[in-house]
């Protein structure tokens, strides 16, 4: 599995031994998806709706979660928005940002190249992100590095 | 962030007003600045800047009222530092969902290559 987490965002990337048709009924037909991602949910992913149900991943059962349907392109890209992954049952995740995941698979001689990328947790849409600043300072991805770097010399 | 906006409840360790305050590319400026773990003065950080000490002064607040940049008062100065930590949760909570992806898809894996449909 591949990992990148340059300019804010989380993208993975997973070469898996199934064809697209296979990979794209587990993400989209609720009850699959809920199956491996461990949530049960109401009723089907639909473009513009919101899905929602209960996180099933033990210790997270009181949690409810719920994501709006963004794209539905047929064996192609699926995304939605949501509240990002509880990763503390005791912290209520409905104040963080939303941002935006998406799906997007491709065919290979072997089955399916699947890329994952979560967006949007400084809420800055991406027109409003000049080139120059990019360049310069790379953005707060950049920021975090320095911050780390200082940190490790300044114990 | 408005004046109208809630304070932070002290039970929610929420990363959105943390996300908020460094999105913004002043303000990444001027963090950028107080990198090197001096403290700085408005005076000291408006020199070289495009920006007129106002600005550079409700910039700082932001940052201060999420806890990025320290202030502390030195005669009629004010001087600002950084605080490593909140950004090192930031880091911290972008691992743990870092984390929680590799599961997820994984999981997937497992579910896609185990069962014909």
């Amino acid at each position: 599995m591949e990992s990148d987490r340059a300019e804010n965002v989380i993208a993975k990337s997973i070469e898996l031994n199934a064809p697209v048709s296979r990979v794209w009924q587990a993400l989209t037909e609720h009850r699959q998806f809920g199956e491996w991602f461990h949530v049960n949910l109401e009723g089907p992913f639909q473009p513009g709706q919101p899905t929602r149900g209960r996180i099933t991943h033990p210790g997270y059962e009181h949690l409810k979660w719920e994501v709006t349907v963004q794209k539905l392109e047929p064996e192609h890209t699926f995304s939605f928005t949501w509240h990002p992954f509880a990763i503390d049952p005791a912290v209520d995740y409905s104040h963080e940002t939303p941002t935006l995941v998406e799906f997007n698979l491709t065919p290979t001689p072997t089955g399916t190249l699947l890329r994952v990328t979560e967006s949007g947790f400084d809420n800055i849409p991406a027109a409003r992100r000049s080139e120059a600043f990019l360049k310069n300072s790379g953005g707060w991805a950049a920021q975090i590095h320095n911050i780390e770097a200082y940190v490790a010399e300044h114990p | 962030m408005s004046p109208s906006t809630p304070s932070p409840r002290p039970h929610t360790r929420s990363h959105a007003p943390l996300f908020a305050a460094l999105g913004d590319e002043t303000r990444l400026s001027l963090l950028a600045n107080l990198n090197n773990g001096r403290q700085r003065s408005i005076t000291d950080l408006a020199h070289n800047s495009p920006l007129t000490r106002q600005a550079i002064t409700k910039h700082l607040r932001v940052l201060e009222r999420a806890r990025i940049v320290r202030c502390t008062r030195s005669g009629r100065e004010r001087l600002y530092e950084l605080d490593p930590l909140p950004v090192q949760s930031l880091k911290n909570y972008l691992d743990a969902l870092s984390n929680q992806w590799d599961a997820a898809l994984s999981r997937l894996r497992t579910f896609v290559e185990s069962s014909p449909d």
